[in-house]
């Protein structure tokens, strides 16, 4: 062991932006970090047991490479979200980059700890069991308790 | 170069080769040898940053054409 730790805070459920946590955190955990990321609002989505609901967005986001260029309109219309979001897998697959199913689970088989934050399964109104199994539920306190003595603290 | 096992990562892109690198390397016994072919070329710096970072010696990297290898010897 490093005896490095690291602790995450995971806020978005985007399917772009499920990569920096699981990433950061699958990766430190094989550099020997002992790692916790607190997943809070949508964040949370990230820790269903059904991830089809975790998709990527054109709108209000210029910066995403498109094939063709698209106006925010069109971009708009029903089934334009889905469809970036197959693309977007498809991309994903071509490029020999992971899923997140598959980055989660490198994350739960490398000792990664997952804590849910409960006050948002509350605010949401989540039901447990739609989440996969091997999380904890805590608070803010619960987060301090590690990330108050850890060498990396980020807020994704 | 002499090794124990043979990790094939190529197509796979990062964090991927170093993730089933640290996998594999959990398989050998301290002081065997595990060779790894890789076809992503940031794997290059990260092979030395991991091996830097967990103890694990990089005996050599090597670039053939497209695919990179790696021979690491588990600590």
């Amino acid at each position: 062991m490093s005896g490095k730790r690291m602790a995450l805070i995971a806020t978005k459920g985007t399917l772009d932006m499920a990569y920096p946590p699981f990433i950061l955190a699958s990766t430190a955990a094989a550099l020997d970090y002992e790692v916790q990321i607190f997943f809070t609002f949508y964040g949370l989505t990230l820790l269903k047991k059904d991830l089809s609901g975790v998709k990527i967005s054109p709108l209000a986001n210029p910066a995403m490479p498109m094939p063709v260029p698209m106006p925010v309109l069109v971009a708009a219309l029903p089934g334009m979200e889905s469809m970036a979001t197959m693309m977007m897998k498809q991309k994903i697959k071509s490029k020999g980059v992971a899923s997140i199913e598959d980055l989660r689970t490198a994350c739960l088989e490398s000792g990664v700890k997952f804590i849910g934050c409960e006050m948002t399964v509350d605010l949401f109104d989540f039901k447990r069991e739609d989440f996969i199994d091997g999380i904890e539920y805590g608070g803010a306190s619960t987060f301090f308790e590690f990330a108050g003595n850890t060498d990396i603290c980020l807020f994704v | 170069m002499d090794f124990n096992k043979e990790l094939d990562a190529r197509g796979l892109n990062c964090p991927l080769p170093i993730l089933k690198t640290k996998k594999a390397l959990g398989e050998l016994a301290a002081g065997q040898v595990l060779k790894v072919i890789s076809t992503d070329a940031g794997s290059v710096k990260d092979m030395e940053a991991f091996a830097k970072q967990t103890g694990n010696e990089l005996l050599g990297s090597q670039a053939e054409g497209k695919e990179y290898v790696f021979f690491l010897k588990k600590k």
